[in-house]
């Protein structure tokens, strides 16, 4: 019944561990040099030097990019901005973005809200807190989003959850895949319930996608939590998730506060994720392209 | 309105009028409202939850599926159901029954009235993030009408992911928001003191929800409802429930679905669709 549609160009993952030599070609990341704006707080002053945050080590700037915005000392995985994720990601030249200008407002008059929206926008030169388009990966098209850890926390409000609905509604008609880089704090605060209603209108959107008998695709980053977890995160018929990212659906303080005692060693990690049945495979950033590569094909079959 | 909130009651007054002891629970108001009622229990994975009552009820000469969060009243009755606060087996039995519901033709009316899911180890180890994903995910492809009434408190996405209806009712003392008072200005302000001010700018009450196009009815409560004098209020909601079964009749069930997908899809940046 295979027969024919078996296409036998990609090398299947074995293991956690599949060796390198099963990298992409053209998969070193772009060392992108417009990445300057996007300096983090930690950056030692030189832009040259940064210290790792979980091993304390100083680094270079030049082989942490080098090494896929990870520690190279201890394997930390650094946030990174989309514009960075979709270069390391896509193939060359690829990618096309959707509904760029799309911008949320204020529908609670929350004091201060405007200013932080306009000071966030001219730091990250982000719209809003996704990024979301179309690409090709490994030769294979899908529509993608990534989300902004440097965006009010990549948090979502109505803005972030039209653009994700925009684009689920819009790969269901051109029958596309969809990759969602998952990254958030949760819903968006500012906006009260019209936040809350965002994990209803994605979550449909993304039954009509999956009743069509499209691939849906969730990556979870550090950090991916409330509002966010409880929705679309959730939902892929595959889900990955970044070496050590932070997952769940309370915040670890609520939860301490709420039990009164303290919580198990890696809770809330992606391995302990996995452990519990949450999430398909831990990904280190340089397999990523192959193991989606593999996925897009892999369900491409009718 | 910043008026009548000042002349009439508070946020902050609603907000604990919401929460108060003697508000009818979702049991009282399916003992009042519906014609027998027989209880279905447990998520065939894991365990039945309390914080959930679920089954199959009469109302007008016909069977629908009645699902409502349980809050309790002595110390030992909110310890049973813990303050109705649902854990993922909760989620994860309401769903069943929902998916039931769907099976067999039943209309869903569901009872929101929870301070949000519950925060805990146990709940994170079994997945409270994709209980409350799958159900807005799974209702969304019910064929049958779905009404959701917020009775007390519908808190965050614990109350949305039984939420996701063709229309929400809210009595006019409840309230539906996105995180607690207490925490909106622990976040936002680091003062967990500023409650009041909090519940104002939030937008909670049943008549901004109404006004925002959140929820479809506010059910006025002359007085704030109370469970030993909650006849007039029950037998109104009754109406309007069966009025509601019958506007859904004349709809096929694509029509019910496409309703409900609207009713969020509404729910964007102003202008922008
Ligand atoms: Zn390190």
């Amino acid at each position: 019944m295979l027969r024919g549609k078996f296409k036998k160009t990609e090398t299947l993952p074995a293991g956690e561990d599949f060796p390198e030599s099963a990298f992409p070609t053209g998969g070193i990341p772009d060392t992108g040099k417009k990445n300057g704006k996007n300096r983090s707080r930690k950056e030692i002053p030189g832009g040259l030097f940064r210290k790792c945050d979980a091993c304390r080590k100083i680094l270079y700037e030049e082989d942490i990019r080098e090494n896929w915005y990870c520690c190279p000392e201890c394997g930390k995985n650094f946030r990174i901005d989309p514009w960075t994720r979709i270069r390391m990601l896509t193939d060359k030249g690829s990618f096309e973005e959707w509904d760029r200008e799309l911008a949320g407002d204020d529908p609670l008059a929350f004091p201060g809200y405007e200013e932080k929206l306009q000071s966030t926008r001219e730091r990250t030169g982000l719209t809003e807190a996704v990024v979301t388009g179309k690409a090709s990966i490994r030769g294979s098209r899908t529509a993608l989003g990534v989300m902004s850890p440097d965006f009010i926390m990549g948090s979502m409000g109505t803005a972030v959850g039209e653009k994700i609905t925009r684009m689920v509604e819009r790969a269901t008609a051109e029958r596309l895949p969809v990759i969602l880089f998952c990254c958030s704090g949760g819903a968006r605060m500012q906006e009260g319930i019209f936040s809350l209603m965002q994990m209803a209108k994605t979550s449909q959107a993304l039954k009509r996608h999956d009743e069509a008998g499209l691939l849906y695709v969730s990556v979870l980053t550090d950090p991916t939590t409330g509002g966010v977890t409880a929705s679309f995160a959730m939902l892929g018929d595959v889900i990955l998730a970044e070496p050590g990212a932070l997952i769940g659906f309370a915040g670890a303080r609520v939860i301490r506060q709420t039990i009164g005692q303290k919580l198990p060693e890696g809770f809330q990690s992606a391995e302990f994720l996995q452990k519990h049945g949450f999430v398909d495979r831990i990904v280190r950033r340089e397999q990523m392209r192959t193991t989606l590569g593999v996925l897009l094909q892999s369900c491409a079959c009718r | 309105m910043e008026q009548k909130t000042e002349q009439v009651r508070t946020t902050w007054d609603r907000v604990q009028t919401a929460r108060e002891e003697k508000r009818p629970h979702a049991s009282d108001y399916i003992a009042k409202i519906f014609d027998g009622f027989m209880e279905l229990r447990g998520d065939r994975l894991f365990g039945d939850d309390r914080a959930v009552i679920g089954g199959i009820a009469g109302i007008g000469k016909r069977y629908v599926t009645v699902i409502g969060q349980q809050k309790g009243r002595s110390a030992k009755e909110n310890r049973h159901r813990n303050f109705g606060m649902m854990k993922p087996e909760g989620y994860r039995k309401a769903l069943r029954l929902m998916k039931q519901a769907d099976k067999f033709g039943r209309p869903v009316i569901l009872f929101i009235d929870t301070p949000g899911a519950f925060c805990g180890v146990d709940a994170e180890e079994r997945g409270q993030g994709e209980a409350i994903a799958r159900n807005l995910f799974e209702m969304a492809g019910l064929r049958v009408p779905v009404l959701a009434i917020v009775i007390g408190e519908g808190g965050s996405g614990g109350a949305l992911a039984l939420g996701v209806a063709n229309e929400v009712w809210m009595l006019e003392n409840s309230i539906y928001s996105v995180l607690s008072p207490e925490g909106f200005a622990a976040i936002l302000w680091k003062d967990g003191k500023r409650v009041e001010e909090a519940a104002e700018v939030m937008k909670i009450t049943a008549d901004e929800l109404c006004e925002a196009g959140i929820v479809e009815k506010v059910i006025p409560e002359p007085e704030a409802a109370d469970r030993e004098h909650m006849d007039d209020l029950a037998g109104y909601i009754k109406q309007e429930i069966l009025n509601f079964l019958g506007r859904y009749d004349a709809m096929t069930p694509e029509e019910i679905l496409n309703q409900r997908y609207e009713r969020f899809r509404r729910m964007a940046v102003p202008g922008s669709v």
